[in-house]
């Protein structure tokens, strides 16, 4: 039966651990078996269920980017019971991965184009793949802009990345944190993303924006991108619901008529304006 | 393949299941368990009700166990392997007595199944699995077939299925190569018709309250009538016996079990009903309350499964309604809705 | 029934409570809950020797309280219940008024919780004939026999959770099963998890169960689960002197000490 149990976890070893934020890591995962690590593909946008056996799965996005070969990424924030016991886990250590799962964000679509992501918290993971795909493919997109918040300095995730990032002349990030979550030494904005994105005045034309956060960060950027003149076609952010299957078998990741794990994660708002809101 | 009628005598019941036995078949059907009626394995006629109306459970274990496991796991040399379920050991099995709501059921389920990807401990069972339906001579209050495409008599989901005539013996419409293939098992108890034998005279007449089409396009536009869902589930108690009675309700859960070195992952039914059902780990649930999760069992059925798998997932059987504890009438409901002013 | 439809129009009318929790007619010869909102839906309201389902339930179900201060029928079961939920912080006196049904039908004057207990102080419904005869088979069969009896009872559980729903007792926001850290009781409908489950709820029930029997009505493949309740009720009442919704001040055995407590179960 091997290849045809859907639900069979490939497996994989954990080679490397960083501690982004309190609570917060990031496994650089290799597969066990080198010929599946070899024909593995997959593309920005989508998630894997990873299993530690005996406890469960979870659902995260894969957070690196497929212009990078040899290993995948994934970023997480300890919360359950699966997450826990991947916290408990060290390098050299195995897990269970399924995937890739999900639809796409539609890159081929945004040539030439502007890309302004904005994201909040612990909802960068997502939008780094995207980000290090574009950059990888860097002179096939117009300006790019990265405006990140988090609550607190602390909080803020990948930030040996987003010093990267600052650091490209190609790229302009702005970080913020909210009000009362400076250090002493903080450089950033201080502000809500929101307030932030609306103080930059982005510019929509022949813009793509795409924005991951939690649900009120999301609803008040949609605001203020609408403000700056995007339309909803334009602007793509990814949704989360609870899953299990991740292949649109177990019948509770639905929002309206849309699995999330099949018809999402990535949708633009003006495909989310017409979902009832249940995610 | 031409679909052939065929005649089975009431006393060749009796030889036709103690032929299939022989042939190594599993044979499930409704047996009379205390007051209620349940699908059981049979090895003789006798003890088949064939007056069944409804069973309380569905057929639908045989396709969709309850708990199965879907991979073993276990550290060896500190490397961990996992392994699958052998699925060839699985037994070749006849349901017999499934009455046409239940045998249409069959085609809700693979949609699911089937759908993008292939769920092989399903198809698995699907291969090995024949269905000899029986047409209703009878229904209750609770049945509703033909409010939903179907009909006392319908053949979709049957490999053979039988009508009882007045005179006891059957009609046996022949209508797939599954069907032909048990039906040549005993060759001799299918005889010719009778000329003149009428299937629709023996079927109970089930009126028709409304169209599934008439459903799917209410709740649809319906969708955020809130007042009206919550006030049909004020009643709910959000458990799950509807979805489990249910022969096309399908969602399930998986739960690992054992350690962290060595267990199973098991796949079991799981109900929308529940608050838990969407629940996140954040706190945050989506279906915070009954209305919008009994909302979800009337959309999923008659609008999101027709939109996307091109197959309604109700076939008015009517168990749900029997089964529940606080007499949530799907009929009913349905009528009321059809009947609410938007 | 008459006065009980004239009452609940009035409670409604006066506004004196938002909505009517009670029993009406439902498909075929069944009845159902109903919740009236307005007085003059007064009418569909019914009591009879079908009106068995504990309307308490509804009394911590979130939907319900929403709608605002409620009026619920309620005989002996349900009396019982609103005291044990009193008892044990859910309801307040002036959460609700309760429109008793005597055992014979009539209607009975309960303003607060005290007529309450007085009510119930002095009234005995003999249990089902048939149940009886059930508890007491399984009472006298030896250990191997129970043991393979409730194997077989509750091996065909598919794990509804429609006990637990239908349960006054049961309104924990949530349940034990759906701890998963650690996941104390198994999740699938297999043996073990089965009986894991309804052994513990049995024992989060003992001492508070008020032995209506509504899991065992609601079980759609009639596992006989009143018989574990039953049980426990009885050896509880036993060993303590105690009953489940007799009093509106806390009184649960499993959690008061007195110093004359029998101690035999400790060898």
């Amino acid at each position: 039966m091997s290849d045809a149990n859907v639900y069979k976890p490939s497996i994989m070893r954990i080679e490397k651990i960083t501690e982004e934020a309190p609570g917060v890591r990031t496994f650089r995962l290799v597969f066990n078996d080198p010929e599946e690590g070899r024909t593995f593909d997959f593309k920005a946008g989508q998630f894997a269920e990873y299993s530690v056996f005996g406890e469960g799965e979870c659902t995260f996005c894969i957070a690196s980017s497929p212009t990078r070969k040899g290993y995948i990424e994934c970023t997480f924030r300890q919360a359950g019971r699966v997450t826990s016991a991947l916290f408990d886990l060290e390098a050299g250590d195995t897990i269970g991965f399924r995937g890739p799962y999900g639809n796409i964000f539609p890159m081929d679509e945004w040539k030439g184009k502007n890309l302004l992501f904005i994201a909040g918290g612990i909802a960068l993971p997502p939008m780094r793949c995207l980000i290090w795909n574009c950059l990888d493919l860097r002179d096939r997109f117009g300006d790019v802009t990265i405006l990140y918040g988090a609550r607190t300095v602390a909080d803020l995730v990948y930030k040996h990345e987003l010093r990267e990032w600052a650091g490209r002349s190609d790229v302009k990030v702005v970080t913020t944190v909210d009000p009362g979550g400076e250090t002493p030494d903080w450089k950033g904005e201080i502000g809500f993303v929101p307030a932030v994105l609306e103080r930059m005045a982005p510019s929509s034309v022949n813009t793509i924006a795409i924005v991951c956060g939690p649900p009120i960060m999301i609803k008040f950027t949609f605001l203020a991108l609408a403000k700056a003149g995007f339309l909803p076609e334009a602007i793509f952010t990814t949704l989360e619901n609870r899953m299990k299957c991740g292949i649109g078998k177990c019948g509770r990741c639905n929002v309206g008529p849309v699995f999330v794990c099949k018809d999402g994660p990535v949708f633009t708002f003006a495909q989310i304006k017409d979902l009832p809101p249940e995610y | 393949m031409e679909m052939e009628t065929r005649l089975l005598k009431k006393e060749a019941l009796a030889g036709l299941i103690e032929k299939i036995n022989a042939a190594g078949r599993k044979i499930y059907a409704p047996v009379r368990v205390g007051d209620r009626d349940e699908f059981r394995p049979v090895d003789s006629a006798s003890r088949i009700d064939l007056g069944c109306i409804q069973t309380t459970q569905s057929a639908k274990e045989v396709l969709f166990p309850r708990v199965e496991r879907i991979l073993s796991f276990s550290r060896r040399d500190g490397a961990m392997e996992t392994a699958d379920p052998d699925l060839s050991i699985l037994p070749e099995v006849v349901l017999f007595g499934l009455h046409p709501c239940d045998a249409a059921a069959i085609g809700s389920l693979r949609a699911i199944f089937t759908w993008d990807t292939q769920d092989a401990f399903f198809t698995a069972r699907l291969e090995r699995l024949a269905v000899i339906g029986l047409s209703c001579a009878e229904a209750d209050e609770y049945c509703f077939c033909t409010s939903v495409g179907l009909g006392p008599g319908a053949t979709d989901g049957s490999d053979i299925l039988l009508t009882r005539l007045a005179s006891g013996d059957f009609l046996a419409e022949i209508l797939t190569e599954k069907g032909r293939e048990l039906a040549a098992l005993s060759p001799g108890l299918f005889l010719s018709p009778p000329a003149g034998a009428d299937k629709s005279s023996a079927l109970a007449v089930v009126e028709a309250s409304f169209t599934r089409e008439q459903v799917r396009d209410r709740a649809k536009a319906g969708f955020d009538e809130d007042a009206l869902w919550d006030g049909q589930a004020l009643r709910c108690l959000g458990c799950g016996a509807c979805a489990y009675v249910c022969p096309t309700c399908a969602c399930f859960d998986i739960q690992d079990e054992g350690t962290t070195n060595r267990g199973v992952r098991l796949r079991c039914w799981d109900s929308c009903g529940f608050a838990a059902f969407t629940l996140h780990t954040s706190g945050h649930n989506p279906r915070e309350e009954q209305g919008p999760r009994w909302r979800q069992r009337i959309m999923h059925k008659f609008s999101y499964m027709p939109e996307r798998q091109n197959v309604f997932g109700c076939v008015g059987c009517g168990r749900c309604s029997r089964a529940c504890p606080v007499d949530m009438n799907i009929k009913e409901h349905l009528i009321a809705l059809l009947e609410a002013r938007s | 029934m008459e006065e009980l439809r004239k009452r609940a129009g009035n409670l409604l009318e006066s506004g004196q409570v938002r909505v009517v929790i009670g029993y009406g007619e439902g498909t075929g010869k069944r009845v159902r809950a109903v919740f009236i909102q307005d007085a003059g839906q007064a009418d569909c309201l019914i009591f009879d020797e079908r009106c068995r389902q504990n309307l308490a339930l509804y009394l911590t179900r979130h939907e319900v309280k929403k709608l605002g201060k409620p009026a619920i029928v309620a005989s002996l079961p349900a009396l019982r219940a609103i005291l044990q939920l009193a008892g044990e912080c859910q309801i307040a006196e002036n959460d609700i008024v309760v429109l008793g049904i005597g055992e014979d039908g009539s209607m009975l004057d309960l303003p607060d919780f005290a007529a309450i207990e007085k009510h119930v102080a002095s009234t005995v419904r003999e249990p089902d004939p048939a149940e009886k005869a059930q508890f007491d088979l399984v009472l006298a069969m030896s250990l191997e026999e129970r043991w393979k009896y409730w194997q077989e009872q509750l091996s065909r559980c598919f794990k509804c959770y429609a006990c637990r729903q239908a349960c006054p007792m049961c309104y924990c926001s949530r349940c034990t099963v759906e701890c998963n850290q650690p996941q104390w009781i198994p999740v699938p409908s297999h043996d073990l998890g089965n009986l894991e489950w309804h052994v513990m709820r049995a024992m989060h029930l003992a001492g508070r169960c008020v032995d209506c029997g509504d899991c065992s009505r609601a079980c759609p493949l009639d596992i006989p689960l009143y018989l574990l309740n039953r049980f426990l009720i009885m050896d509880i009442e036993s060993r303590f002197n105690q009953r489940a919704g007799t009093t509106a001040a806390l009184d649960y055995a499993l959690s008061t000490f007195h110093p004359d407590d029998k101690d035999d179960f400790i060898r």
